[in-house]
């Protein structure tokens, strides 16, 4: 195909990607242009209309309470939610692609939450939670605690969101691990066996290197939905208490469309935008220095 | 190559089409109206049928009812309608609107449209603490229709097992504690019963609404320019809310959800709830036990707000389309129609002479709780609603739950709240 | 044999443990029949004894227009995966098999996508919808996924492992390149479709944010937004309803993925997505 000098594969390029790139346009690269231009305006209204404020909108942002702790929330759900995720996945792909009793059960139990909708097992979890006459306050008589606020306490609502998070993400992410440990070839687990190393050490040392580009995959996709994933509180706490349960992106939506504030809602936006282009170039360090992509 | 990428979207742009239903007609004048009710329920039934009486009454007029889900999309869908020309002459939306209503240039005062005397006297005919919402610079924005207020619902069989005469609910602040301290029952370290549970997530601001009013304190003015959150009465409120947690213990500590408060009470683990009278009907439906309905209690007086929808007229409407949204709103609130309305609703009847109609009477003779809201009805306040509505309304709610969940002392909350509330609204005055 | 013996402990921990986490993940499911298939009194209580009854399907069912939610939910999908595929083959065979200018920076600016999803930028995408007159519509919620870089990505991968002596070979047939993309390349990356096709199905049959926002009827809300509305707690919740309303939104979901369950892990392996 490489014919130098031809004009046709640039046409045929060009003509190839136009129709996505249109819509990769319309859809991504100038909203975010636009986010950046709104985010210098003020609110405007019929009867005052929307003006340049210049950098007046990250002031307010500097200022707002809620905004840092949002933020911080943000922080704590990653760090909840990213690694308990990944961990699990792991776990639970070396068990279904062992030799477990029951293994197509098992497998079957742990992606079911992937194919649920958010909002459909939230209002389920909300029975979970509630206090009194909820599934973990009804087992904790049992053991004769007492009863627990979950979702009332701002010290216990935000893991419950995240405890939450990673029942939904673990198996969806236990999908990747066990497509790439069935293409690990077999023979290695073999000769591993036969030295006598341990399962621990063949996986520490063997597979667990093996896995790292899916480990890269799988947690890229975490990191990017650990700031998309809000779904989950407009049926379970809608933030509260007191913002305690509240993320960026949930706060973004409430600014824009309770507030009807939009060019607060895109400086936010930006704030999003920034600490996605941060950890994208973040990772393209890591990976350029640690994965050996095939 | 290009062809079938045009296929592809030529099937787009058709399957998009599908969906995109027009309406057409030739009538004199054809009226949209927004509604804010998830489709399917059974008051869009009611709704329908009202509006087939009315287009029996008057064959030159068509309405199209446009249901469009909670209050929050009805307003959305209403004003994104109308920034894009499609047609709305009338919607119920949240009383609570108005200001924002009012800004964005959208509705038109009634006074602006009556003509004759016997219209400028229908505009008095209701409830004078429902048209509070409705009414600010001296002119009548929004017309009560779909309005309900707190209630204090009780369990007699729990008063019955604490020894208290089921037919005495607590009447003021002290008699809530001390009644509530008979009727939580505790086992060990588990209550088995909480005496009462005033819920403080989805919408606090209200709830505490009926509380500062019956400290005889309004948390804003009618102009709606300013709040009263850091008043020494709101606090002492918010300081009696979160005593009944935790000095007094009739009340789980932290915050009591709203949806789940109607099981919890089903459930028997609380002896009373505050809700919205909308649960009325659900509550009548699976309550195992024998229930009451009662006012909330006093501390100065009594108090509670008022919630709900009104019904507003849109300014881009011609002046016949304006006098037939009018019209349709008249039909609608004649009294036999209002009682009717609230009969198969649970909502309250709007106006005083409703309750005098033939029909109404029988039912409140039949079902006593009835009655409970539109005595309270004398008592009630606005609901909290000025400019910038959403985010002064998110700042008192955070302020009661920081409270409640004993993350800032009630005054520290409240103040910040309204130092933030003053900042946002110095602008309109 | 007391090796042997601490080995079989440990194998039976281990067992245990998995059947546990298990159990553990599978529990909202099983709460879900329990509640939806028992009377609202039990909705809280486990008793064994409780009657059966399907009267919160009836319910669920005639409280809301569910089944034109199902409709508005298999319009979106099959939209949106149609002009996935179409869109993404054609791009990524651009990617794949020409040398254009700017290929490289174009092919850098499709990735911005993979870590700015339209999720985050629903403000302004609101915006250009209102402007495009598209506002409450199906095509409004699937546009923004249509042109997916995670669809070019992978597409353009499983068409760089395609050996080029197969389409030189076409070629010297006399096919055109569309021919060579339809008949050589498009049968050749088929697990990769099937897996991406999976993905995006359940993804979409999933979404929630942009779909709440961008639409205000019946005609247009797929099943999580009409899910939503109705199980919305400011009513009031009751379990046994909305469980039985869950189970009717993702009985298609769960039966397909029951049913098809070995090939959706092997079409994953296959696709090369690790």
């Amino acid at each position: 195909m490489r014919r130098v000098r031809s004009i046709t594969p640039h046409v045929y390029g060009w003509l190839l990607l136009t129709p996505a790139a249109i819509l990769l346009i319309a859809f991504t690269h100038y909203p975010t242009v636009a986010t950046l231009v709104q985010s210098v305006f003020s609110k405007g209204t019929a009867i005052r209309p929307s003006a340049f404020v210049g950098l007046n909108n990250y002031r307010l942002l500097l200022e707002d309470t809620v905004f840092w702790k949002v933020l911080w929330n943000n922080v704590l759900f990653g760090i909840g939610t990213i690694p308990t995720s990944i961990a699990l996945a792991i776990l639970m792909a070396v068990w279904v692609n062992g030799k477990l009793p029951a293994r197509a059960l098992t497998r079957l139990a742990f992606f079911t939450p992937t194919i649920l909708p958010m909002v459909a097992v939230a209002n389920i979890w909300l029975f979970f939670y509630t206090p009194e006459i909820g599934l973990l306050d009804q087992i904790g008589r049992v053991f004769g605690f007492a009863s627990h606020n979950w979702l009332g306490d701002p010290d216990t609502v935000l893991w419950c969101i995240v405890v939450m998070t990673v029942w939904k993400e673990a198996g969806f992410f236990m999908i990747f691990y066990l497509a790439a440990l069935q293409s690990l070839p077999p023979e290695l687990e073999e000769a591993g066996r036969l030295e006598g190393a341990s399962r621990w050490y063949y996986f520490r040392r063997v597979a667990f290197p093996l896995l790292m580009p899916t480990t890269l995959f799988v947690s890229i996709n975490a990191v990017i939905n650990s700031f998309k994933l809000v779904d989950q509180l407009f049926i379970l706490t809608k933030g509260g208490p007191d913002n305690a349960s509240s993320l960026l992106l949930y706060y973004i939506y409430e600014v824009a469309f309770s507030f009807l504030d939009v060019p607060y809602a895109a400086t936010l936006t930006m704030v999003l935008l920034s600490a996605l282009a941060i950890i994208a170039v973040g990772q393209f360090v890591f990976m350029d220095k640690r994965i050996h992509y095939r | 190559m290009t062809w079938s990428i045009r296929t592809a979207f030529v099937g787009l742009a058709v399957a998009g089409a599908l969906v995109l239903a027009p309406f057409s007609g030739a009538m004199a004048v054809e009226l949209t109206m927004y509604y804010p009710v998830a489709v399917g329920g059974p008051l869009t039934k009611t709704v329908d049928g009202l509006v087939a009486d009315f287009q029996k009454e008057n064959p030159d007029i068509k309405v199209n009812a446009i249901y469009a889900g909670n209050y929050n999309d009805a307003r959305i869908k209403a004003l994104a309608a109308l920034k894009s020309g499609q047609p709305a002459q009338l919607s119920v939306m949240f009383s609570i609107d108005i200001y924002e209503l009012i800004e964005q240039d959208a509705i038109v005062a009634f006074d602006d449209i009556v003509t004759t005397d016997e219209d400028r006297a229908w505009l008095d005919k209701f409830f004078p603490s429902l048209m509070e919402n409705g009414r600010t610079a001296n002119k009548t924005w929004g017309i009560p229709f779909q309005r309900s207020t707190i209630v204090m619902y009780y369990n007699k069989d729990a008063f019955r097992d604490a020894g208290l005469d089921p037919n005495q609910p607590p009447a003021t602040w002290d008699e809530l504690v001390t009644m509530g301290q008979k009727l939580t029952k505790k086992q060990g370290n588990n209550v088995e019963r909480w005496g009462v549970m005033i819920p403080s997530t989805g919408y606090p601001y209200w709830m505490f609404g009926a509380l500062t009013m019956q400290n005889d304190q309004v948390l804003m003015n009618g102009d709606g320019n300013k709040t009263n959150f850091d008043a020494p009465a709101t606090v002492e409120a918010l300081s009696y809310w979160l005593d009944l947690g935790q000095k007094h213990s009739v009340m789980p500590s932290g915050t009591i959800e709203w949806g789940t408060l109607r099981q919890n009470f089903l459930e028997q683990k609380t002896a009373m709830m505050w809700h919205s009278t909308g649960n009325l009907t659900a509550v009548k439906k699976n309550a195992k036990f024998d229930f009451g309905v009662a006012m909330l209690p006093a501390k100065k007086r009594r108090g509670t707000p008022t919630g709900g929808g009104n019904f507003y007229i849109f300014k881009d409407s011609t002046d016949e389309e304006k006098q037939a949204a009018l019209k349709l709103i008249k039909f609608l609130t004649q009294p036999e129609r209002t009682a009717e309305w609230s009969i198969k609703t649970g909502y309250i009847g709007t106006r005083p002479d409703a309750y005098e109609t033939p029909a109404l009477l029988s039912y409140v003779k039949e079902f006593p709780p009835a009655a409970v809201a539109r005595d309270q009805l004398e008592f009630a306040t606005a609901e909290l609603s000025t400019y910038q509505t959403g985010r002064v309304r998110k700042l008192l709610d955070d302020a009661i739950q920081a409270a409640l969940t004993g993350s800032k002392s009630p005054k520290d909350a409240l103040s910040g709240a309204q130092s933030e509330a003053d900042r946002l609204l110095r602008s309109y005055r | 044999m007391s090796r042997q013996f601490s080995r079989d402990l440990g194998r039976g921990l281990e067992v245990a443990a998995a059947w546990l986490l298990a159990l553990l993940w599978i529990s909202p499911l099983l709460y879900a029949f329990w509640s939806a298939f028992h009377p609202a009194e039990y909705a809280t209580h486990f008793e064994l004894g409780a009657p059966l009854t399907l009267e919160n399907f009836e319910t669920a069912w005639s409280q809301a227009p569910f089944a034109r939610y199902f409709l508005n939910t298999v319009l979106l999908v099959t939209l949106v995966l149609i002009a996935q595929f179409v869109l993404c083959t054609l791009a990524a065979f651009a990617f794949a098999r020409f040398e254009f200018w700017g290929r490289n920076f174009a092919f850098a600016l499709v990735l911005v996508q993979l870590m700015i999803m339209p999720e985050v930028l629903i403000v302004e995408n609101y915006t250009t919808m209102s402007h495009l007159g598209l506002v409450d519509t199906i095509l409004s919620i699937g546009l923004p996924y249509m042109a997916s870089a995670f669809g070019i990505f992978l597409l353009r991968q499983t068409f760089k492992t395609i050996p080029k002596e197969l389409d030189d070979a076409a070629r010297v047939e006399g096919c055109s390149m569309m021919q060579i993309l339809l008949k050589v390349y498009v049968p050749l990356a088929r697990p990769t479709y099937l897996a991406y096709g999976l993905v995006s199905v359940s993804y979409h049959w999933n979404n929630f944010l942009w779909p709440l926002i961008i639409t205000n009827s019946v005609t247009t809300r797929p099943l999580t937004v009409g899910l939503a509305i109705f199980g919305a707690p400011e009513s009031g919740v009751d379990w046994s309803i909305i469980t039985a309303a869950t189970l009717l939104a993702v009985a298609p979901l769960l039966v397909a993925f029951l049913l098809f369950q070995r090939q959706f892990v092997q079409s994953f392996m296959h696709a090369g997505i690790k």
